[in-house]
């Protein structure tokens, strides 16, 4: 459909005023302020361009918080991926009631957006020391899991907290891609005398491992840039890039203001990786799919 | 031949207290073409899944090739199926699909090559075997299907309304294609459809059915020009109903909107004053008299519609506007809206149903 | 299938029991404030916090502005380029997908260090300037929601041809917009509204960063500092994230549309 064009200037500068307010909003809190950081990061405390800032992400400390980012957020990725998966193809293809896969797929919508210093809470009444499943595990079985070595103020609880949002993450965006496995593939597959395993080895996981690694990436973007609820968990005890950044932006923790644009330039290109990766494979999927 | 092939008993589904097939039962030989054919919710799509396996019956048998089967998975049955939505898997190529249910019996990759070859050739798509379903058109995706489902050399091929998702030129030309290749290969084959026209012209036999019973089987001539029940008459082919009143019952007359008519037989217990209504295939009436057609009617020209090699026109003789067909004659034009006419027919043709 | 179908279940109940237990457990650890027995202490030392109702209503004030302010940005300008400019569809649509990419601390650290004081543009420098600074945080924020929530309701009503129809009668643009097409996506804009509140109410990073006296800034602080109030206000939270969507997906229900859809 071409857009009418209409001859009259005074409509005409009407729909750009129509718009302006949301071009301005970008720009005023969009872009320019990202702009703006992601050049501070090259410049040096003397305010002279530089890439020592870079440079210096690539040390001790830094690096460190980086390293346990990543692997926090493949953990929780990786693990939320496959969690997901399973929960879906149980509630879609598994031929469980209906009202169930509605009812699932509501508590998901609700769940991916309960993130932050509330969920926190919820898997510290938990988990923690003096968490129910920690008391009943003692009382009713008498496991006690914090001698055992775990806790939930670590790597893993960390983890095990950022499924609870990760999950229902995975479920919305790979649920239309399990609906789109149709009915008529197994049965065809069946009367060419293929069994379940060989239609998921050879059809249905094929189709589906494109939105899987997809929706892989956006898991690990977003576990990447979550702070709150690692910072009501864990605090500063586990380093993750944006604690860290937050402590800079606090109270100059890093006492290099160019070094803090830095570390919010790399997060940045972590994040926007992930999402190009996310974009490309899922519309080379589509292609498949028409 | 032994009609032994394909034999179905007292086949029943119910859901709950919803009964979609009653009791049905037919049987067919080896390499027949049959159809199902039926409105939709007539229970012929519940048939074919059940001979294919994804419904278990309520009650009744299946055998195919002397084999009780009614208790085997799908993947056990050694059936081919084609599917309305061909089904084609999107993430193999067409040589890969064709070859599917090679593979998964085991047949080694050199085999498997020439039977996706001669495959292709047969149904008209040589070297498409790299390309992918989404570069297909719906006739070429359809007919992928088709040889899938007959590469591994099936005992039965079942056909679930293959063509209603096709435009209707290529329905027609692939319809005459599946039916070729049947024939070539012999296989007994299962077509469900609601469309007539298409089960009169490939089968060898059609099973017509209704509200989950069998209302009639036998060879297109037959079901068309001997129709066993009403429902038959009116839902193979057209038909035209006229409504005469009786005149003298001894006599064996009748009027057809005050027109004289004698009839070889009335219903039974017609009384003189009493309506009784006849139905009539349309191309059994003739425009002007004709030798053995022994009732004239005069009537108006109410609509023509030009088909090209066909005139179908509409004659009103009073209350009854009957259709029919004749052929397009090039040296005169066809009658006008409004011209009078005179139709014939043969009172032998007349059907009180 | 039997086999597959224990699978599913398994599956299901092992997903159900990672999901609700917490919740569960959470609610029991906010009941166990008195000693010995069971009670709403918690719950009762959070309501009558006059920090919890200062923040609360705060935060909420906040998500309210945050929500007109949403709407006033973001429906002009779907409905002019679903209308006129559809060229600038696409770069809408990444504007849109910006606030996912960019994590929230990065905009935050953004404005702190672009609006400053000593900038063009000082909105940190005063309370009132921090809280506009702010609410347009949030909104950014909710962008991609509010967004796609108004562009499906102008979807399913086929504005185009509502506009046309109405233009023909001899309506200008702005009754157009304030008398037939606003009345039709309210629907629409409540699901967008009801997510906006969902995410100001429990944010944190942003508000703590900007020193606002925020709901998420409270929350973290009292669960650094007591012991059962922390779970009282979890339930709280999950209530509130409860209701908004649910309010969402009960306005869904609501939602006009013409039969003819012509994109």
């Amino acid at each position: 459909m071409t857009a009418t064009t209409d001859p009259s200037p005074r409509r005409l500068s009407l729909e750009w005023l129509g718009v302006a307010p949301f071009i301005l909003f970008a720009v005023m809190f969009l872009i320019l302020p990202t702009l703006y950081l992601l050049g501070a990061a090259f410049v040096g405390r003397d305010g002279q361009l530089t890439l020592d800032n870079i440079a210096g992400l690539f040390t001790g400390q830094i690096l460190a918080a980086y390293w346990i980012s990543i692997r926090v957020s493949a953990a929780s990725a990786v693990l939320g991926a496959v969690f997901g998966l399973a929960l879906t193809l149980a509630v879609i293809r598994g031929r469980l009631p209906a009202p169930l896969r509605s009812a699932v797929m509501t508590f998901s919508g609700v769940a991916s957006n309960f993130a932050g210093v509330p969920l926190a809470f919820a898997f510290i009444s938990t988990l923690g020391r003096l968490g129910l499943v920690t008391i009943l595990l003692k009382t009713l079985f008498d496991i006690d899991i914090y001698r055992a070595g775990f806790n939930i103020l670590s790597f893993w609880g960390l983890t095990l907290t950022y499924l609870y949002f990760q999950i229902p993450l995975m479920i919305l965006i790979v649920a239309p891609a399990v609906d789109g496995l149709r009915r008529e593939w197994s049965e065809a597959a069946q009367t060419l005398g293929a069994s379940t395993w060989q239609f998921w080895r050879h059809i249905g996981f094929p189709v589906l491992w494109p939105s899987v690694l997809g929706t892989l990436s956006l898991l690990f973007a977003n576990a990447f840039g979550a702070i709150a609820t690692a910072y009501a968990l864990t605090g500063s005890s586990l380093n993750i890039v944006p604690i860290l950044l937050y402590a800079q932006i606090r109270g100059d923790a890093l006492q290099n203001p160019g070094l803090g644009a830095a570390l919010a330039l790399g997060m940045v290109v972590i994040t926007a990786c992930a999402n190009i990766v996310y974009l490309v494979i899922s519309t080379r999927a589509e292609r498949w799919m028409r | 031949m032994s009609d032994d092939f394909l034999r179905v008993d007292r086949l029943t589904k119910a859901y709950g207290a919803n009964i979609v097939v009653r009791g049905v039962g037919f049987a067919f030989a080896r390499g027949e073409f049959i159809s199902l054919l039926g409105p939709s919710g007539c229970g012929k799509t519940t048939i074919l899944r059940m001979i294919a396996g994804f419904e278990t019956p309520s009650s009744g048998t299946i055998h195919v090739d002397g084999r009780d089967i009614t208790g085997l998975r799908p993947d056990q049955r050694r059936l081919g199926m084609v599917f309305q939505a061909y089904a084609l898997f999107p993430n193999l190529t067409v040589g890969d699909n064709i070859g599917f249910g090679l593979k998964v019996a085991g047949v080694g990759r050199e085999e498997r090559r020439a039977r996706v070859e001669e495959m292709l050739r047969l149904i008209g798509l040589p070297g498409f075997e790299r390309r992918y379903p989404y570069e297909l058109s719906g006739g070429q995706q359809q007919r992928v299907a088709l040889a899938r489902a007959i590469a591994p050399r099936p005992r039965l091929l079942l056909l679930d309304e293959p063509l209603s998702a096709l435009d209707a030129k290529i329905r027609v030309a692939l319809r005459e294609q599946i039916r070729a290749i049947q024939r070539d290969l012999g296989i007994t084959t299962v077509f469900v459809t609601h469309d007539q026209e298409e089960a009169l012209s490939i089968s060898d036999r059609i099973v017509v059915m209704n509200a989950g019973n069998i209302e009639q089987t036998g060879t297109p001539h037959d079901i068309y020009n001997r129709p066993a029940t009403r429902f038959v008459a009116a839902f193979v082919g057209q038909l035209n109903h006229i409504e005469t009143v009786v005149a003298d019952p001894a006599a064996r007359t009748v009027t057809i909107d005050g027109q004289p008519a004698t009839l070889p037989a009335l219903p039974e217990g017609a009384a003189a004053g009493t309506p009784v209504t006849f139905t009539l295939r349309p191309e059994m009436l003739s425009i002007g008299p004709r030798p053995g057609n022994d009732v004239t009617l005069a009537g108006t020209v109410a609509d023509v519609s030009f088909l090209g090699s066909v005139i179908r026109m509409r004659v009103s003789l009073g209350r009854n506007v009957v259709s029919l067909d004749t052929f397009n004659d090039r040296r005169a034009a066809p009658p006008a809206r409004g011209e009078p006419v005179t139709v014939s027919l043969s009172s032998r043709d007349l059907l009180a149903l | 299938m039997k086999p597959s179908k224990f699978w599913a279940w398994a599956a299901f109940a092992l997903g159900a029991a990672y999901f609700l237990v917490p919740l569960l457990a959470t609610f029991e650890f906010s009941l166990r404030m008195r000693r010995g027995y069971y009670s709403f202490d918690s719950y009762a030392s959070v309501f009558s916090d006059p920090a919890f109702q200062a923040t609360f209503l705060y935060s909420s004030l906040i998500g309210v502005l945050a929500i007109v302010l949403g709407v006033l940005v973001v429906v002009p300008a779907v409905y002019f380029v679903r209308l006129r400019l559809p060229r600038l569809r696409p770069l809408m649509e990444f504007v849109t997908l910006l606030p996912l990419v960019i994590p929230a601390i990065v905009l935050v650290y953004g404005y702190i260090r672009l609006y400053n004081s000593s900038s063009l543009i000082p909105f940190t420098g005063s309370a009132l300037g921090t809280d506009i600074l702010l609410t347009c945080a949030y909104v950014t924020l909710a962008l991609p929601y509010m967004y796609r929530a108004v562009d499906t309701g102008m979807r399913a009503i086929d504005v185009r041809t509502l506009t046309e129809a109405a233009r023909i009668l001899g309506a200008s643009t702005a009754t157009i917009i304030a008398r037939i097409i606003l009345p039709n996506i309210l629907v629409a804009v409540l699901s967008g509204a009801f997510l906006t509140f969902a995410i100001v109410i429990g944010e944190f990073t942003i508000a703590s960063l900007l020193n606002r006296p925020a709901f998420g800034p409270y929350l973290q602080n009292i669960g650094a500092n007591r012991a059962y109030e922390p779970s009282a206000l979890a339930i709280i939270s999950f209530l509130v994230t409860w209701g908004a969507m649910g309010m969402i997906q009960l306005l869904a229900r609501f939602a006009p549309r013409t039969s003819v859809r012509t994109d």
